[in-house]
């Protein structure tokens, strides 16, 4: 898939005649696509369909609101087929730019409408829960709180890490407002403000702070702290999932979209339909700890609850991107840095 | 005496002549190409012009901008401080280690600021790894100004550390020894012989230290320090038009800290002398021996030697069998070729910047050139704006130029970003090495009659090249760790060590993470030390 092109050469080439790396090189079929979701996690899986479809796949990585701003930048003249975003929130932006194209019904057929755009522009393709992640050794599992509501609550004073600059966590917010207003949102963020939540750059930093006992408890996605016990599994952090559909355990999607200038509309809804089989979503169970969101695939880590069972969004999710701003609003009216 | 004597010989009577036309084109092309991205902010805040002003007025915009200045200023001196004290150190002293420590001393620069914010946290923070070798809790919580100032100051100290050691192996010893001779202590000396020799080249760095604390988003972010740059970044997508009208804010202030340092330095006496070449004078440290080894090994101790242990246990980790989740171990080999790309990418934009900086630098320092201030003022302020706003903004003029359009996302567009981004650098190198070259030197090669292009080569470029190298050498360090602006603008396929160690740190992967980043160091080790240590010391 993605060919490997030493700097070296092209260097010579390009620099002489400027165009010629631009050039495609081959005839065959290939597809290219925005991919916000790190190589290490995704690459693999697009090496599959490389293979299985015999389609090429050229792979630009990055930061999924940097991409979503570099479409926005490059607008008709995008080279690109697809966008793969790590957070509803980016996706929401290149929607509401208008530079997605409605995905066919047999695609977003495959996934409930909760997890997808209401204009059929794009499709989640897999979830991650926001969880609040503890330490063990400091926390017993039995005190935790049922609801993310109940954290603004006096005995949780200074020990919860949140992320409020984080897509993540704009996101997660963002869902909270949807399904909750904006009234009992910002309370809940004034209350966090007033309980001294700790701030951090993102869900990595949380989960180190937890497991360092620097804090005692942070809102972050689960798959992360799936993460650093595979690195280090003697780490003393351990995710919870809040129950009964709290909105503290909403799913946060990696989502899919085809790009309205795309000259190879095939290749790329090709590769939206493979991002929904049961062989992808079994990657996505199996290889990411993730939640499939398709084909009837079940999770496989072992504390997290069936889909059935986590919170929304029952929500126009595509208005996501629309709404960021005024969640950043709530969240620097509550006395956060956002 | 000596010092008063040398003001008389150097400053000449006369105004600097005009400039020749053809440099004053070139000139003038190059500072066109380096306002690229000031245009652009300008265009995209010309929507809503009012707007631009209600986000400037904005509290939320005013509170952190003040807390980037301070931080930037606070920065600027501690590095000023702390690289030209280093580089006297080891250019001029008996300081043991002196060796390692020109080439270590350098090498900080090419941590990007969030592996040294993260590395920081994970050496010093409650349960971190000074922790677990102490046995007891520090209760450490690294953040806020404090955490942001230490480890800016730690990374970006070379900016000052390199032009200044450049400077000070080209200097005469004939000046020092006499002084020296006329009974004047090693501290002494320094400060009134080899410090106004010397000021210029720690201005031109400080600046650079400045500019670069303005425009940090990793580490300030990582530490929870809120500047302008952060809000930057993190209205992006949320608010873009808040984004851009901060992003100009930040090239305005850039802009007119330039023009205020170059008004300095127009104005500043310059001091210039022979060079007569021979080996540099070195002061004995005598009973200062220990603490002056003891400060520059903690200097080089906080800014590399720790990070690059937690970069290793991180790694060992991994390649003891750690996995992610994946269940996939570290990979030396995925490696090879990114440190390959990383390499050639670095060392052509290096040498790019250094050249296509020269005709600003000749036009700004021997000519009355209004041409070249305004060109000066573009390059040297361009380092202040984010990468990201650099890359977007040659997106955009890429893409709308039918012209241009064939380069997008081809390597010539990538190396023009890095030199637009990073000509900063050179440009201050660039101009220390023009004012460096003596008048008398040059007439009197002219009086031999050789040409201006000959003169150029034969004289000028020799004396000139220890600084010049100083610059290419912060140029090729910055490039390595450059990450927005490659990641946009990179071909595809096209991958970079800063990629891999970003690409891995965002999804936790820790040991690769690490892996990626020793190699960033071990190959920023070898190429300072081949094209900018080697070549510094060639005249001592």
């Amino acid at each position: 898939m993605r060919r490997s092109r030493p700097v070296a050469v092209a260097l010579a080439l390009a620099l002489g005649a400027g165009a010629l790396t631009a050039c495609e090189s081959g005839g065959g079929r290939r597809v290219t696509i925005y991919s916000g979701r790190t190589e290490e996690l995704i690459a693999p899986l697009l090496e599959r369909f490389a293979q299985e479809s015999g389609i090429s796949v050229d792979v630009r990585y990055g930061d999924s609101a940097d991409l979503a701003l570099l479409l926005n930048e490059e607008g008709d003249k995008s080279p690109a087929d697809v966008f793969l975003s790590q957070s509803p929130g980016a996706m929401g932006y290149v929607d509401g730019s208008d530079l997605l194209r409605e995905l066919p019904d047999e695609i977003l057929d495959q996934i409930d409408a909760r997890f997808r755009a209401g204009d059929g522009d794009w499709v989640g393709v897999s979830g991650r829960v926001r969880v609040l992640v503890y330490n063990r050794e400091k926390v017993d599992l039995g005190t935790l709180p049922d609801s993310v509501f109940d954290l603004t609550q006096g005995r949780y004073r200074g020990k919860v890490g949140i992320a409020p600059t984080n897509a993540s966590f704009i996101d997660f917010v963002t869902a909270m407002r949807e399904i909750e207003g904006d009234e009992r949102t910002l309370a809940w963020l004034e209350g966090l403000k007033a309980n001294d939540a700790q701030e951090y750059a993102n869900n990595i930093a949380i989960v180190e702070a937890v497991g360092r006992g620097e804090i005692d408890l942070g809102l972050v996605n689960h798959y992360y702290n799936e993460q650093a016990k595979a690195e280090d599994p003697g780490i003393a952090s351990e995710n919870f999932v809040f129950p009964n559909g709290d909105i503290g355990a909403v799913i946060l999607v990696t989502a899919a979209g085809v790009l309205r200038t795309s000259a190879r509309t095939d290749e790329a809804e090709q590769l939206v339909d493979f991002l929904l089989s049961k062989e992808a979503q079994e990657y996505f169970a199996e290889q990411t700890f993730e939640y499939p969101l398709a084909a009837g695939v079940e999770p496989t880590v072992e504390d997290l609850p069936p889909l059935a069972d986590i919170a929304g969004p029952s929500v126009e999710l595509s208005s996501l991107g629309n709404e960021l701003a005024k969640t950043r609003e709530l969240i620097q009216q509550a006395g956060f840095e956002a | 005496m000596t010092v008063v004597a040398l003001d008389r010989v150097a400053i000449g009577p006369t105004a600097p002549p005009r400039a020749p036309v053809g440099l004053a084109v070139a000139g003038l092309a190059i500072g066109a190409g380096f306002a690229a991205p000031f245009v652009y902010l300008l265009v995209r805040n010309l929507d809503g012009v009012t707007g631009f002003l209600d986000v400037v007025a904005s509290r939320e915009v005013t509170e952190p901008l003040w807390r980037t200045l301070w931080l930037a200023v606070s920065v600027t001196i501690a590095c000023a401080v702390v690289g030209t004290t280093m580089a006297w150190l080891v250019t001029r002293t008996d300081v043991p280690g002196r060796r390692f420590f020109a080439a270590a001393a350098a090498l900080p620069l090419v941590l990007p600021s969030f592996v040294a914010a993260l590395a920081l946290v994970s050496a010093f923070a409650h349960g971190g790894l000074l922790e677990e070798l102490l046995g007891f809790d520090t209760g450490l919580r690294i953040e806020g100004y404090w955490a942001a100032f230490t480890v800016l100051t730690l990374i970006s100290y070379p900016y000052v550390y390199l032009p200044v050691a450049a400077r000070l192996v080209a200097l005469p010893r004939s000046l020092e020894e006499s002084a020296r001779a006329l009974g004047r202590r090693p501290a002494a000396v320094f400060r009134t012989v080899v410090l106004p020799q010397i000021a210029g080249s720690v201005l031109a760095g400080s600046l650079l230290v400045f500019l670069y604390a303005v425009s940090e988003f990793g580490a300030v972010a990582l530490l929870r320090y809120d500047t302008l740059t952060r809000r930057i970044y993190s209205a992006r997508l949320l608010d873009p038009s808040a984004a851009l009208a901060m992003s100009l804010l930040l090239g305005a202030v850039a802009l007119i800290v330039v023009a205020t340092e170059r008004g300095i330095t127009k104005r500043r006496r310059r001091v210039e002398a022979a060079v007569t070449g021979g080996r540099p004078l070195r002061a004995r440290l005598g009973p200062w021996r220990v603490p002056a080894f003891l400060f520059a090994a903690t200097i080089v101790g906080l800014g590399l030697l720790a990070p690059v242990a937690v970069l290793a246990r991180w790694a060992v980790r991994g390649l003891m069998g750690g996995r992610n989740v994946l269940g996939r171990t570290s990979d030396v080999g995925s490696l090879v070729e990114p440190t390959v790309n990383t390499a050639l990418l670095a060392v052509t934009a290096a040498v790019v910047a250094v050249v296509v900086v020269l005709p600003v630098a000749f036009l700004t320092s021997r000519y009355r050139s209004r041409t070249g201030g305004v060109a000066n003022a573009f390059v040297v302020g361009g380092f202040a704006l984010p990468g990201l706003v650099i890359a977007l903004a040659l997106v955009s003029w890429t893409l709308r130029s039918p012209v241009l359009e064939v380069f997008y996302q081809t390597l010539p567009l990538l190396v023009f970003a890095y030199v637009v981004h990073f000509g900063a650098q050179a440009m201050r190198a660039a101009q220390v090495a023009v004012d460096g070259v003596p008048q008398r030197l040059r007439d009197a090669a002219q009086a031999l009659g050789a040409g201006r292009a000959r003169r150029v080569r034969t004289v000028e470029l020799p004396i000139m090249m220890p600084s010049l190298a100083a610059g290419g050498g912060l140029v090729l360090l910055s490039v390595m760790k450059e990450l927005p602006a490659t990641l946009l603008l990179a071909p595809i396929g096209v991958d970079t060590l800063a990629m891999q160690i970003w690409g891995a740190a965002e999804e936790g992967f820790f040991a690769q993470a690490g892996l990626a980043a020793l190699v960033l160091v071990g190959l920023s080790g070898v190429l300072t030390w081949l094209l900018t240590i080697r070549r510094m010391e060639r005249l001592s």
